[in-house]
């Protein structure tokens, strides 16, 4: 039963059902008239919500079907593509790939119904999601290289349209920032991926993780892949796109971003870095150690003198991403675990804190700091939520927020106890911000006139935030359903890696 | 016996044959047509047809194995044949995209399709040039009727100037041709490719390697790669806009084939002669085609610094000197032609009621008055920069791939490195037409110039899956010539 299942091509359904159905919306679009495409338009947002769910269903599916005692890829596919020339067309998930699915997948929904107030080209908006919801699906499904590269960079045009057409008033400069940036970093990547492929004469990535690459070339393939996944991740210093990016992208474009996008850098480190070139992932261990405490420390105390609020949680962002770097790159099997937890609980937090500020936002227009104050006294129910979501940000015990920093700070202190304790102090920073924050938006007197009128949230912005508030809480309490899935995976890549470096030692 | 061997050459010289003749005969046919725009019509639906004649006689008609005619002057190989359906074929989408516009601006005369038969005849003796007296006579051939397509539009002041400027520079270009040929003639005492190849053996004398650097510096003009770029962005703003569609592709396919073929072939045991002097001229293409066109408006210069750019990436390809280089080469000339044509579709389309424009920003909102054009467009813009998902980001990992498997890693450095520059000016384009709100409303584009930027922006998307096809047809054509 089982084998049958793990047969089935379901991992290129759940890449390719959304791309598909922005194709047919698209040909849908170009046979209307110009007068029906108001009722297309109603109806995309629908088509998409469908979809998005539908695709939730297929992954929950395939999460249940997952062998977590198997630390191997599962759900394998390989069709002859390019197979003249050494790649292929090679899909599969282990236990590092399998739940960032399931976080991609999760958010999207939330992500299309964040979007129901959307005016302006409703249709070429659904369009350009469900486009990027196939790419960032496929970034953690392929299994070859060139696949891999194709989602990794093929998700930056829709995101690019994204944030140019819907964003706010900057948003040409912050597109075009948040292309050039993240492209310039990745040709680098595609350079490296050239060298690798002539070594190994394939691409696929189950072989590549068996090959072992001289320490010479391992230096400078490390630092190519780095450079491209530092500036994904981002660490500082290849931050500063970022906050731009966030403050122009809309709401459910911010969402995507911090919950999913931030993620392919540490998969990437995960999945290429430490097996790939364990030998130069130890000679910049301290490197990348110095980065993460910077932009932790740093962020923080960058992210405490921001007025927009959007920017300011993006900082954070800068800062909890910090802890995932630091985290992977302890190579402990509690680090690792931290930083895949990590990742995990802040893309719920993360994309909470910014519908929690599109609330307002979609009401007030304006996401300075000082226009808002008191608005507990007329939305209660959003005043808890965020309450919940700023705490989760800070790391307060029984949330998700809590338990990734703790683990990940537990594996680094093995490694490094001074990291570990530059990581700690960003805990109590984070703490200042999110709670100046707080204070500065929700309590205090209702002072600004135009916020008397200001409505609590309503039953489509329950719906959203039910499931990011019961996953954030859930998985404070409970981590072991997250730890199970990835346990094989990690304590292999751990065991592979250790044996990589002693034979390299001897 | 001599009827045996002239049937036999004239056999592999079957399209060239058709093309002439044809071309003749519709020189002939236009003439006793009475009326101008009837002529223009009918011989450029003639010409289309024997373009596809010409690429299905040398798929068809000339044997399989190919072979040397006239003494080893001319050589039909799979490479040679590759070569020529590709150029027939641009060719032929390019007269396709012209009718229309020809006929909107008073220009249908039936002479403009004959010179580009006239030209394709002189590409496809390029591509099988196997000799340098062969070689100049194909060069100049497609030359001569270049020019004159270039200043069609004899009484636009920009496109005399076009013409003007670049039959100059091409005369001095040509000069150089001659003056690097007559130094290995000198040298080597043959003109054919097989002598040349023995006399430079594996230490070619200096006076060798002088006459190679200008037969390079020759072709680098016809290659629009730079120091030698200088006419493109004038030409390519002068000329008619259909002209310039032509321009950037058959001719460039046909001058990098005939460069590819020059190197592999006599000099091919010179590698470490030449290899460097393709190397600078590689990366200094790249860069001053990803520079050049940061600034330019009009969006002809700009595609003008794209191609000079992209023959950048091409040469990166000569300069890999392995047989992966060269089917790396093949398929990415394939498939840059594939997103070219269809991105003079798209500059075709852009007519307002007042007639034609050509600014950057005269695409602002395209999105919304011709979504179909708007995806197109971002999808051709998108492949010819060599962003993945499109498919022409596969013709630039293959070079890619054969530039670092010949040790030139740096090359590739600079080449991934201009990549990011140049996406800023597709990007831009893709920006005008999605951000901007639209200011004008072009009127509907005649259906060959729809039909040709739609298929080609479909190609960008649709070939992904199958793209391999191209690469192993390019590899095909590519074996026994190193």
């Amino acid at each position: 039963m089982t084998a049958i299942f793990q047969s089935l091509p379901i991992l290129t359904a759940i890449t390719f059902i959304p791309a598909a159905v922005a194709v047919f919306l698209a040909a849908m679009k170009f046979m209307m008239r110009a007068e029906d495409s108001t009722w297309l338009d109603r109806n995309a947002r629908g088509v998409s919500l469908m979809t998005t769910l539908a695709v939730l269903f297929l992954t929950v599916v395939l999460v249940m079907g997952f062998d977590t005692s198997n630390p191997d890829f599962q759900f394998y596919q390989e069709i002859p593509w390019f197979a003249e020339f050494g790649l292929g067309y090679r899909m599969g998930v282990d236990g590092i790939s399998v739940l960032f699915i399931l976080l991609t997948n999760f958010l999207m929904p939330i992500c299309i119904l964040a979007s129901w107030n959307i005016k302006k080209r409703v249709t070429d908006y659904m369009i350009a999601f469900l486009i990027l919801q196939t790419m960032m699906v496929g970034v953690f499904c392929a299994l070859d290289l060139v696949l891999f590269y194709i989602f990794f960079e093929g998700g930056l045009i829709p995101m690019f349209i994204i944030i140019g057409v819907w964003g706010g008033a900057n948003r040409v400069y912050a597109s075009m920032k948040f292309y050039l940036y993240t492209l310039l970093g990745s040709v680098l990547m595609l350079v490296a991926m050239v060298a690798m492929f002539l070594q190994a004469g394939t691409t696929d990535i189950t072989v590549l993780l068996e090959t072992e690459f001289a320490a010479n070339l391992q230096t400078w393939l490390w630092l190519a892949f780095f450079a491209s996944f530092a500036v994904k991740m981002p660490m500082w210093p290849v931050h500063t796109w970022l906050p731009d990016a966030h403050v122009e992208a809309p709401t459910a474009g911010s969402v995507i971003l911090a919950g999913v996008l931030l993620k392919l850098g540490g998969y990437g480190f995960l999945r290429f870095s430490i097996p790939m070139f364990p030998d130069a992932s130890v000679l910049f261990q301290p490197l990348v150690f110095a980065l993460s405490v910077i932009a932790i420390v740093y962020t923080s105390l960058v992210a405490f003198r921001q007025t927009d609020i959007k920017k300011l949680i993006a900082y954070s962002s800068v800062a909890h991403m910090g802890f995932v770097t630091m985290g992977i790159f302890a190579m402990t099997e509690l680090g690792v675990q931290g930083a895949i937890f990590q990742m995990l609980s802040h893309g719920l937090i993360s994309g909470a804190l910014f519908l929690c500020v599109g609330v307002i936002y979609d009401r007030m227009h304006t996401r300075e700091i000082a226009f808002y104050g008191g608005l507990v006294h007329r939305m209660p129910v959003y005043a808890a939520i965020f309450a919940l979501f700023a705490m989760a940000n800070v790391g307060l015990p029984g949330t998700s927020g809590f338990v990734g920093e703790i683990m990940t700070m537990a594996g680094t202190f093995q490694v490094s106890t001074w990291t570990a304790m530059g990581a700690a102090l960003g805990v109590i920073f984070s703490a200042v911000y999110m709670l100046t924050l707080y204070r500065n938006v929700v309590f205090g007197e209702l002072t600004n006139p135009k916020l008397e009128a200001i409505t609590d949230i309503n039953t489509r912005e329950w719906i959203i935030f039910i499931p990011l508030v019961a996953g954030t809480i859930f998985l404070g309490f409970f981590s072991t359903p997250v730890t199970d899935v990835t346990a094989a995976s990690v304590n292999q890549l751990i065991s592979d890696f250790t044996a990589a470096t002693t034979a390299a030692a001897n | 016996m001599t009827y045996d061997i002239l049937a036999t050459d004239l056999t592999l010289l079957a399209p060239e044959l058709l093309l002439a003749v044809g071309a003749m005969t519709l020189l002939m046919v236009g003439v006793f047509i009475r009326k101008d725009e009837t002529a223009a019509k009918w011989v450029s639906l003639l010409t289309i047809g024997l373009l596809v004649a010409a690429g299905a006689a040398a798929l068809f008609l000339v044997p399989v194995a190919g072979g040397t005619a006239f003494r080893g002057a001319f050589v039909f190989d799979p490479f040679a044949l590759f070569s020529k359906v590709a150029i027939c074929g641009a060719a032929a989408l390019a007269l396709f995209l012209a009718g229309p516009y020809l006929k909107a601006e008073r220009l249908a005369r039936f002479e403009f399709s004959v010179l580009v038969a006239l030209a394709v005849l002189g590409m496809a003796m390029m591509v099988s040039a196997n000799d340098l007296i062969s070689l100049y006579m194909g060069v100049e051939l497609q030359s001569l009727a270049l020019y004159v397509l270039a200043a069609f539009n004899r009484d636009s002041l920009r496109a005399s100037e076009a013409g003007l400027k670049y039959f100059v520079l091409g005369a001095l270009s040509s000069g150089l041709l001659l003056y690097g040929a007559s130094l290995v003639y000198g040298f080597s005492g043959s003109t054919g490719f097989n002598e040349i190849a023995i006399a430079v053996g594996d230490d070619p004398s200096v006076g060798l390697v002088f006459g190679l650097v200008f037969l390079i510096c020759g072709l680098a003009f016809k290659v629009s790669a730079a120091p030698f770029h200088m006419w493109t962005p004038d030409v390519y703003e002068g000329a008619p806009t259909p002209v310039t569609a032509f321009f950037a592709t058959a001719p460039k396919m046909a001058a990098m084939i005939l460069l590819a073929r020059l190197l592999y072939e006599p000099f091919g045991n010179a590698v470490d002669s030449w290899q460097q002097v393709i190397w600078i001229i590689a990366a200094l293409s790249m860069a001053v085609g990803a520079f050049g066109a940061l600034t330019q408006n009009n969006i002809k210069r700009l595609m003008a610094y794209s191609s000079i750019g992209n023959m950048g990436y091409a040469l990166v390809a000569v300069a890999a000197a392995s047989e992966t280089g060269l089917w790396a080469l093949l398929a990415f000339m394939i498939l840059y032609m594939v997103g070219v044509i269809g991105a003079f579709g798209v500059i075709l389309a852009m007519r307002t009621p007042e007639g034609m424009v050509e600014e950057v920003d005269d695409l602002s909102g395209l999105s919304q008055t011709r979504p179909g054009l708007a995806w197109s467009m971002t999808g051709i813009m998108f492949s010819i920069g060599g962003l993945p998902f499109l498919v022409g980001f596969f013709g630039k990992l293959f070079i890619f791939y054969a530039a670092v498997q010949a040790g030139l890693i740096w090359l590739v450095v600079i080449a991934a490195l201009a990549s990011v520059v140049a996406a800023a000016y597709y990007l831009r384009i893709v920006r005008v037409i999605w951000f901007n709100e639209p200011t004008q409303k072009f009127v509907t584009a005649p259906t060959p110039v729809g039909l040709v930027a739609n298929l080609s922006g479909l190609a960008t998307v649709l070939l992904v899956p199958v793209a391999a096809i191209v690469f192993l047809w390019a590899r095909g054509a590519s074996i026994g010539l190193i």
